[in-house]
């Protein structure tokens, strides 16, 4: 069945290719075996659907008239020059990374479309050789389930509506996608909420609908994915703090910071060494001072000391918190025992 | 459905192709296009039905079966009307361009100058079906000068004397390595090495390389296994320990960036997550930056060590009178 499908459907490419003149249907009709036997209403309905899966494969079918004396029915062709891959000259280097890039995608129909888009290439005379590339393995990965719906709407430019983080119901014109340490978001107009807009695949909790035919908003001109996606990044550095590290200890704050001199009022233990480390948000600097514990000494700002102080109590009362915890359901569950058996 | 539409492209590539290797092997072919053997057979037989308006044995696509499945390359004539393949797509020229600007994430020097002119042309031919802005992948990679000696000591087989920064130690390590493979997951650039320090196979985040010096030394032959990527970080921790945290909601998030085996809501907004850890420094680490919001619930003692390195860094500061 599959395999009759592809025939027709080659069959018909190969016939709207090389008549040169828009075809009527009744002509198509004839000329492609795998319509004789349907009957009028099956023909149409196939002819239509023959149309739409060559055109999904950017088949660029023109419809016209294909008598200027005789206007009353359409005709179809496809021109060679519009359907042909112009010629593309790569250099052995040029060939070997697109060989390579060939093999990043680890999304299963993404991954299909540069299979074909190589097939296409080596169909062109590009011969890769990626042999010398054998040790570099690039790769993109796609597990959110959102992603396959709005990829194919970002490239029909279809709107989509899907429900977001608590159940808030939200329509879109994707306008692009971007992934920034393996999370991807989409990027485009939120119609609802009249405004650029920006999401999280992973907190998108259904799979998007297409609501709008194919083609049904402009991209603007002047969009900047990239631009976008490193307003993602954290904020450069505006302040700075002093803070000790012992020996090998804290490397990203001794890699960021530079050593300062003769700040010594306070006597620290030996093996330390002081440090001024720029940073743009208190939190996020607390959360990585933290975490190397006494290594670390925060002398300068107080306010980035005491919340790391905050945090570091809260870590130490977490353990004797959960005994108590335990000791009180055991404590419960005696009770309770004792209850029962009095009753 | 999906299927005839993959097969129509193909079918519209191999064409073209097969007319610029006449006689070229059918394993060869099947390699060149990603596919079996049996496939490309099968794509063969379709292709035999195909041809000009009319199927008279004259229209028909020619292929020598006889040769085929006699001496296995196929010699394919008749097809005068398709000497070139389709046109790009949107979606291929999207994943393409997307692919290349990732290699490009961790190529070192020569190779981006390749990449660049390669992504000019792609764009060029693809024409307007090219929205390659529509799309961006960051990646995560090394410092300009640190990538190119990677890639270069990968190219030579030269050891690399690396300065890294250990996360879960949260120190400064220094070690000699032979290069085995550089790679991108999740956004981030990695380096697979032999590492004579801990005497076996070692992944290296490439930002987290802090020195590298390319040695004169060749690399010796490893008997290692590179692992497969293809199923991300999931298949590397099917072996580590399973620890169940009990999250307030200003930690909910790590159930988004780690990969977790369980996950229940509780009515505050937080969560209950059961994940692998892998290393336990990694869960002290992390127990110690969520600032009392994560509380280990089992197994029993994992949060003990958190709880004491803050437990002496609170003496600490109060033994130096801050």
């Amino acid at each position: 069945m599959t395999s009759r499908k592809t025939e027709r459907i080659l069959n018909l490419t190969i016939c709207l290719l090389v008549s040169g003149r828009y075809l009527p249907k009744s002509q198509i009709r004839e000329a492609v075996e795998g319509y004789h036997e349907l009957s009028d209403a099956a023909f149409e309905r196939t002819f239509e659907r023959d149309k739409d899966e060559l055109r999904a494969l950017g088949v660029p079918i023109e419809v016209g008239s294909f008598d200027p004396l005789f206007d009353d029915e359409p005709g179809y062709r496809i021109k060679p020059s519009e359907f042909e891959l112009p010629s593309v000259e790569l250099s052995a280097d040029e060939a070997a990374v697109v060989g390579v890039a060939a093999r990043v995608w680890q999304h299963a129909s993404v991954a299909e479309s540069t299979r074909s888009a190589l097939a296409k290439l080596r169909a062109a005379g590009v011969e890769p050789d990626t042999s010398q590339l054998a040790a570099l393995e690039p790769s993109v990965q796609a597990r959110e389930e959102a992603f396959e719906p709005l990829w194919t709407a970002v490239l029909d430019r279809v709107r989509v509506s899907f429900t977001y983080r608590r159940g808030e119901k939200r329509t879109l014109e994707p306008w692009g996608m971007t992934a920034s340490k393996g999370r991807w978001y989409v990027i485009g107009w939120d119609t609802d909420r009249k405004a650029t807009r920006m999401f999280k695949l992973t907190r998108i909790l259904d799979k998007p609908r297409r609501v709008s035919k194919v083609g049904a908003y402009q991209v603007p001109e002047d969009l900047d994915l990239r631009a976008l996606a490193r307003s993602l990044a954290p904020k450069e550095p505006h302040r700075t703090a002093l803070i000790a590290v012992r020996g090998a200890k804290g490397p990203t704050l001794r890699r960021r910071g530079q050593l300062a001199e003769g700040v010594g009022e306070i006597p620290l233990p030996a093996g330390f060494e002081t440090f001024t480390v720029p940073f743009s948000d208190l939190r996020t600097l607390a959360e990585e001072v933290v975490r190397y514990g006494a290594d670390v000494v925060v002398l300068d700002p107080p306010e980035l000391r005491d919340r790391v102080l905050t945090m570091l109590t809260a870590v130490a009362v977490t353990v004797d918190e959960l005994r108590d915890r335990s000791r009180e359901r055991v404590q419960d569950n005696v009770d309770l025992g004792g209850g029962r058996a009095s009753a | 459905m999906m299927t005839s539409r993959a097969q129509v492209r193909r079918l519209l590539s191999l064409v073209p192709y097969l007319r610029e290797h006449d006689g070229a092997p059918l394993t060869e072919v099947a390699a060149a296009f990603g596919i079996s053997p049996v496939t490309l057979r099968a794509d063969l037989d379709v292709l035999w039905m195909c041809g000009m308006p009319g199927l008279t044995p004259g229209d028909l696509i020619d292929i020598d079966m006889d040769a085929v499945d006699g001496e296995g390359v196929i010699h394919l004539s008749n097809a005068d009307y398709l000497p070139r393949p389709l046109r790009l797509s949107a979606d291929e020229a999207l994943a393409l361009v997307l692919a290349l600007r990732t290699l490009r994430g961790i190529a070192g020097p020569g190779k981006r100058a390749a990449i660049d002119s390669a992504l000019a042309k792609l764009e060029a031919v693809a024409g307007s079906q090219a929205h390659s802005e529509q799309a961006a992948v960051l990646v995560q990679g090394a410092r300009d000068d640190i990538q190119a000696r990677v890639t270069d000591a990968l190219q030579q087989g030269k050891r690399l004397d690396l300065t890294y920064d250990v996360a879960t130690r949260a120190e400064t390590t220094r070690r000699q390595v032979d290069p085995l493979r550089v790679f991108v997951l999740d956004g981030y650039g990695y380096l697979d090495a032999w590492c004579y320090l801990a005497g076996g196979l070692r992944t290296f985040r490439l930002d987290r390389i802090a020195a590298v010096e390319v040695t004169e030394i060749d690399v010796a032959e490893h008997a290692v296994e590179l692992r497969d990527l293809s199923g991300g970080w999931f298949d590397t921790l099917t072996d580590a320990p399973l620890v169940t945290l009990e999250l307030d909601p200003q930690a909910a998030w790590i159930a988004e960036y780690y990969p977790t085996e369980q996950v229940t809501g509780r009515p505050d907004g937080g969560l209950v997550v059961t994940l692998r850890v892998t290393h336990p420094l990694w869960l002290e680490g992390m127990l110690l930056r969520l600032g009392g919001h994560a509380r280990v619930l089992s197994p029993e003692g994992a949060g003990d060590s958190a709880a004491q390195v803050a437990r002496e860094a609170i003496e600490q500061y109060a033994a130096l009178g801050l």
